[in-house]
């Protein structure tokens, strides 16, 4: 057979030039380069009235050039090393949450019959139709000290002779939302893996002397492990650099990373500082992401 | 006693009878065969013996014991699906030894009764693979030895052989026949390959539409079928109406319509002078006991006419005629070129004599 890969005609491989250039000058325009500029800018020192400090300076006592002042900082000072451990912590447990919930959701999707599971996966994604920070804000009403949900919690609580607590501005509000916003994330890759099972493996498992709960763990969840994978990575990472969520909901000693790199170029305007805050988080999740497809890669091979 | 006792079960599908009032014995050690046309209620008939289906009303016995309580986890049977259903992430050796572990078996227990069926299936060198690195006929032979690893009472087999090619088919028909020779565990097969049926099984059940038309060894089904449904779907035969004359003393004499007299065997079942002279029913006779000669020659036969040969097909061992009666009938001929001189002596056009002995083919009622 010829390999059509290597000996494409003229006009089929102008065709592929066509089709795949606009994309890729876009990441480079605007996912290359704004990169390249924060690496540069993590190097220097911030500007007098924000900003960065120029390299040349027209006078040699002010700030200038390159410097590794602020990776000194960030890794000089625990508290960073602090936050993003605390938010490796929340987004580890969102994506958990999330899969808990999400898994039996999926396989009663997967599992219906056709008609019904388009409407299911519509039902699914219907929150998107509408704005992601309305959504936040409508936790606010939920949550209030006003609302039933606080009003049940602090009864119960009183009858107990235990102190009312507040369930907004809490680390508790911030888990509830970043679990709400993720949970079609994890949701839908596990239903497109789960939907596509063979029915027959499972008639094969129970005749093979399988119980229920042996048919799920010996034949549907390990199959299911892609889609746990890629639904754990659409979560996870998203939640990491999340800054919304816990600015809205979250109390004053609920900053994540995300809070702290906005704060640097949107309150101190300290620009070298919030690039260095990204680059580590780059660096972590691209860490996090090697790490799972490493995990996941060893189990693809008879896939 | 029968080891699987089938009692009059019926299944439906909303208004659609599937199995309708199916009584089936299936002895210990037998390779029994189910035949039919696709939608005849085969598969039905074996998803209930699996347990995956419960009957309407009847009952599935083994060995005495009625199943209508056992979920199909817990009955002594395994099927060999038509796809294979092999497990995609477990090695061919984990996939065999997935009905030990199920049933908790000795971790060493384990280990040597895989290996024996990895040796029984020949496959001891591809224990480590991944069922997607095997050929077709190799992921036939792990799902048989996965079924067959825990010693099931009763191995049921969903057209297993319908996704191979037909060298690679033969190939498994005969590896099938001494498999089941070898463990004796008694075997109902699924097909609608009557060719393939007739190789593999000790008795066939004919199927047509949720019923059983009839059960009987390979060589009875195909030489004395009861039904004309049986004679026709059980490889070629030449079906004329025909009317009885007189059926008695050993042997029957029936009228066919623009062709006159002939005689046939006794039939079957009817006691002498039990069947009423006027009886409408059909002669069917195999192609292979259709004599041809050149004109006259088929003389010295009791039954014979002249034709036109219409059509030939040469199909190596042996060469089809087709060839046209005084009635208008259509009958077909089958000449071994074995024979020397015999290959393709007729040619189309040629008026032909045919015949056929009078104790061949069969009488068949309405």
């Amino acid at each position: 057979m010829r390999d059509n890969r290597s000996r494409l005609s003229p006009a089929a491989r102008l065709t592929k030039w066509l089709v795949s250039s606009p994309p890729f000058a876009f990441l480079l325009l605007f996912f290359v380069a704004p990169g390249i500029i924060m690496v540069f800018a993590s190097f220097r020192y911030p500007g007098e009235f924000g900003g960065l400090a120029p390299i040349i300076a027209a006078d040699p006592n002010t700030l200038h050039g390159f410097t590794l002042e602020t990776y000194r900082f960030f890794f000089g000072d625990f508290i960073y090393t602090e936050i993003f451990a605390k938010s490796f912590l929340v987004a580890l447990a969102t994506t958990l949450i999330c899969l808990i919930m999400a898994y039996p959701l999926a396989l009663l999707i997967a599992r219906s019959p056709k008609n019904r599971r388009d409407l299911m996966v519509l039902l699914v994604i219907l929150p998107f139709a509408s704005n992601f920070l309305i959504r936040i804000y409508a936790w606010m009403i939920l949550l209030g000290p006003q609302a039933a949900l606080s009003l049940l919690v602090n009864g119960l609580l009183g009858a107990f002779g235990v102190a009312p607590v507040r369930l907004l501005f809490s680390p508790f509000a911030v888990l509830v939302a970043l679990v709400y916003v993720h949970l079609p994330f994890m949701v839908l890759p596990l239903y497109t893996n789960l939907e596509k099972h063979d029915p027959a493996l499972l008639d094969a498992a129970r005749d093979l002397g399988a119980n229920a709960w042996q048919r799920f763990w010996r034949v549907t969840f390990p199959l299911s492990l892609p889609g746990i994978f890629s639904g754990s990575t659409l979560v996870f990472i998203p939640v990491l650099g999340m800054f919304a969520i816990p600015d809205i909901l979250g109390g004053t000693g609920d900053m994540l990373i995300g809070n702290l790199i906005k704060e640097q170029f949107l309150g101190t305007r300290d620009w070298p500082f919030g690039s260095t805050l990204s680059i580590m988080l780059t660096i972590t999740v691209l860490a996090c992401v090697w790490f799972a497809a490493r995990l996941g890669g060893r189990r693809r091979r008879h896939a | 006693m029968a080891l699987l006792e089938i009692k009059n079960v019926t299944r439906r599908f909303g208004d659609f009878a599937a199995v309708d009032n199916v009584s089936l014995s299936i002895e210990a050690g037998e390779f029994f065969t189910l035949l039919g046309p696709s939608g005849c209620g085969k598969t039905t008939i074996l998803r209930m013996i699996a347990g995956f289906y419960l009957p309407d009303s009847g009952q599935i016995l083994l060995d005495g014991k009625d199943l209508a309580d056992t979920p199909p986890e817990k009955r002594p049977v395994r099927t060999v699906f038509q796809s294979y259903a092999l497990f995609p992430h477990m090695t061919v050796a984990q996939n065999i030894a997935f009905p030990l572990k199920m049933a908790r078996c000795a971790p060493q227990d384990i280990q040597k009764r895989t290996r024996e069926t990895l040796e029984q299936v020949r496959l001891a060198d591809k224990a480590e693979h991944y069922p997607n690195e095997l050929s077709g006929g190799q992921q036939q032979r792990v799902a048989l030895g996965r079924a067959l690893v825990s010693h099931p009472r009763l191995l049921l087999l969903d057209e297993p052989l319908a996704a191979l090619d037909a060298k690679l088919r033969e190939e498994m028909q005969l590896e099938l026949i001494s498999l089941q020779r070898e463990v004796g565990v008694t075997f109902v097969f699924v097909t609608h390959a009557q060719d393939e049926a007739l190789a593999l099984s000790h008795r066939i059940a004919v199927m047509n539409r949720g019923r059983v038309e009839q059960v009987d060894e390979p060589s009875k089904l195909y030489g004395f079928p009861q039904s004309r449904f049986v004679a026709d779907f059980i490889g070629h035969i030449n079906m004329m109406d025909a009317q009885v004359i007189e059926a008695a003393h050993g042997h029957t004499r029936l009228a066919i319509p623009g062709l006159g007299e002939i005689t046939a065997p006794p039939v079957a079942g009817v006691t002498a002078g039990g069947l009423a002279s006027g009886a409408k029913g059909a002669f069917a006779i195999r192609p292979e006991q259709v004599r041809i000669g050149i004109h006259g020659e088929a003389a010295e036969l009791k039954n014979h006419f002249p034709g036109e040969v219409r059509n030939l097909l040469y199909r190596g061992d042996v060469t089809v005629y087709k060839v046209h009666l005084a009635n208008g009938l259509m009958v077909e001929a089958l000449l071994p070129n074995s024979a020397p001189g015999r290959a393709e002596i007729f040619e189309v056009g040629d008026t032909v004599s045919i015949g056929w002995r009078h104790d061949a083919g069969v009488f068949l009622h309405a």
